[in-house]
């Protein structure tokens, strides 16, 4: 008896889960707003005077491949940000001179975020890549040794793009604010102008490898073209065509699965903060996301409002009007782009979640934050729902 | 379980089912009907308020300016006001992505907001608490993106 009842639900599920033909004008306007196509030129950023010159973005291509850009020559920014891996390292969580507490992040697209990092702690591209060069588990350097090196290896280029160097002669060989106990020492001892010149090239050497990182953009994906022939009233044919169930799985992203109201937006993202109940990996220090790194971002000597900026303050909206305290910032981190996302597991902030059937069960499940609250409500998925989903995203990394 | 009462079970299960995709669907779009007036008293009446975005058409995503226009009720520009300004998603339970704030007077009653941000479409409540020689008061606007 009980089992002539299985075709009855199995027709039940059929009857929630069928698919109209057509989509609706509502959601041709979101799939048309998730194309790459609908992604607005790049903008300037003022902040940093030399972001779009070509020599400047060279040497910046220089840099973030050099390993003697580290305290023992074997560290790279390329070492984590791979550049044929989507700019990141298919590890739950980094390796430079030790192990880090987050994942590597992919980098297309980069330059259009307002905040970097997970939580958000930098707020320009060139201030965010101060932090891995003087980060003890990461290259492990000074910004000291880093001007020696610059001065020893590439004054010329450095010199054509960024004016003279400062004269060094008494510049300890390794000092900085943030090193160990005789780097800081050596860092205190210097005269407040020295100071001033050296985290000047510092903040130089950002603005270069800023320059070359706003050149890593995405590339059009099935998606896109499937998309581009949605908004253009075309039937999407040959490398444009998802099958029924990418379309299903679609119609769930930007409907009831309402994953689209946070990954939205050509680059799948929203640019902002969630709680999404990810849970903390065990061992490691508490990490409560954007509520520390709001606090770090207002505290960065290398921020808008810093004396580094170039340009004028107008540039630096995000940072004067952005929220800096609340119980939303507690465990909030950045929402990931989703494009490519299925060809590079594990998932989230630091690699918490293997594989993508065990990120859409999370957002099945929507467990609760161990603080904070998460933003997620539970879901209600069958199995064929669940692999729709994932096909989807599978369109997004082709 | 006998054939019937497996049977009443599976329908509330299907409702249930039902009522819960409904819920979801519903919390996606603003509610119909939803009063998306520009120009409002406020809650007591002490102000007239219109507000504009700087650039049409309001876009989801970067950071923009607003304008906002308070008069008394009789139409006389109303000077000297601290704004503080709030909102959210009524339907998401957050506030705000960004803090914006009322950062200049520009004259015949028209403030500027800056720093507003919104990171999802939806429905917004945008909320301006304002103190002026009149008296607190407080209105609030509904937004659809
Ligand atoms: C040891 C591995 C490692 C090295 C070396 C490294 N990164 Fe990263 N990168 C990471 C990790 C891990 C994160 C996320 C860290 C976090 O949120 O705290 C990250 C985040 C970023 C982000 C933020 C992306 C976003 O969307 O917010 C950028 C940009 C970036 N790295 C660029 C660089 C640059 C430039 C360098 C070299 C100066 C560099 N990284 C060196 C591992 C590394
Ligand atoms: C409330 C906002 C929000 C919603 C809704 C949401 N996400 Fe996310 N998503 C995030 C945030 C934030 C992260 C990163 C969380 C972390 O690392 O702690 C994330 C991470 C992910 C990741 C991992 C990407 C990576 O690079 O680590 C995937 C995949 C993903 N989401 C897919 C989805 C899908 C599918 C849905 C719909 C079922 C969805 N998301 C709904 C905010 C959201």
């Amino acid at each position: 008896m009980r089992k002539r009842l299985i075709p009855i639900l199995l027709a039940l599920a059929g009857l929630t889960a069928c698919q109209p033909e057509e989509f609706t004008d509502a959601e041709k306007a979101t799939i048309a707003s998730l194309s790459l196509s609908a992604l607005p030129p790049l903008p300037a950023d003022t902040t940093n005077r030399v972001a779009d010159d070509a020599a400047a973005a060279a040497f910046g291509a220089t840099l973030f491949f050099e390993r003697r850009l580290s305290r023992d020559g074997t560290v790279a920014c390329a070492t984590c940000h791979l550049v044929d891996r989507q700019f990141q390292d298919d590890r739950p969580r980094s390796v430079g001179l030790a192990m880090t507490d987050r994942r590597a992040m992919p980098l297309a697209g980069v330059a259009r975020a307002p905040f970097l990092f997970w939580d958000g702690r930098k707020d320009s591209l060139w201030a965010q890549a101060l932090g891995p060069l003087e980060d003890a588990r990461e290259h492990g350097g000074t910004r000291a040794a880093y001007a020696h090196f610059v001065a020893a290896t590439f004054r010329d280029r450095y010199e054509r793009i960024f004016g003279p160097l400062p004269d060094l002669a008494g510049v300890p060989a390794a000092a900085s604010p943030l090193g160990s106990d005789a780097e800081s020492a050596a860092w205190e001892a210097m005269p407040d102008d020295k100071k001033r010149e050296i985290d000047t090239v510092f903040a130089n050497l950002g603005k270069a490898i800023a320059a070359f990182e706003r050149t890593i953009v995405h590339q059009p994906t099935r998606f896109d073209r499937f998309a581009d022939a949605v908004a253009a009233g075309k039937a999407p044919e040959g490398d444009a065509a998802l099958s029924e169930q990418e379309v299903y799985g679609l119609r769930l992203f930007i409907g009831r699965a309402n994953c689209v109201t946070c990954h939205n937006g050509p680059r799948f993202t929203d640019d902002h903060f969630h709680n999404t109940g990810v849970p903390p990996v065990d061992g490691l220090p508490d990490d409560t996301g954007r509520a520390a790194g709001a606090k770090k971002v207002l505290d960065d000597p290398f921020n808008c409002l810093g004396a580094y900026r170039d340009g004028s303050e107008e540039a630096c909206g995000e940072l004067r009007f952005m929220v800096s305290q609340g119980e939303e910032l507690e465990r909030a981190f950045k929402t990931p782009s989703l494009r490519g996302a299925a060809a590079r597991p594990p998932y989230m902030h630091s690699g918490q979640i293997a594989t993508l059937a065990d990120v859409v069960d999370h957002y099945v499940r929507a467990p609760a934050s161990v603080s904070g609250h998460s933003e997620l409500k539970p879901l209600k998925l069958s199995d064929r729902e669940r692999a729709a989903l994932i096909a989807f995203l599978g369109t997004l990394a082709e | 379980m006998n054939r019937r009462s497996i049977l009443i079970a599976l329908a509330a299960a299907a409702l249930l089912a039902a009522a819960a995709f409904m819920a979801v669907r519903v919390m996606m779009t603003p509610p119909d009907g939803l009063d998306l007036a520009r120009s409002k008293a406020s809650a007591r009446g002490l102000y007239a308020v219109t507000i504009a975005p700087e650039k049409e058409p309001l876009e989801q995503g970067p950071l923009h300016s607003w304008i906002l226009t308070l008069k008394t009720p009789d139409g006389a520009p109303v000077e000297g006001a601290t704004i503080a300004v709030g909102g959210g998603m009524p339907q998401h339970g957050h506030g705000l992505p960004t803090q914006p704030q009322a950062t200049a007077y520009l004259g015949d009653g028209r403030y500027r907001i800056e720093g507003v941000r919104f990171n999802m479409s939806g429905w917004w409540e945008f909320t301006f608490d304002i103190k002026a020689a009149a008296g607190d008061d407080r209105v609030v606007f509904n937004l659809a993106l």
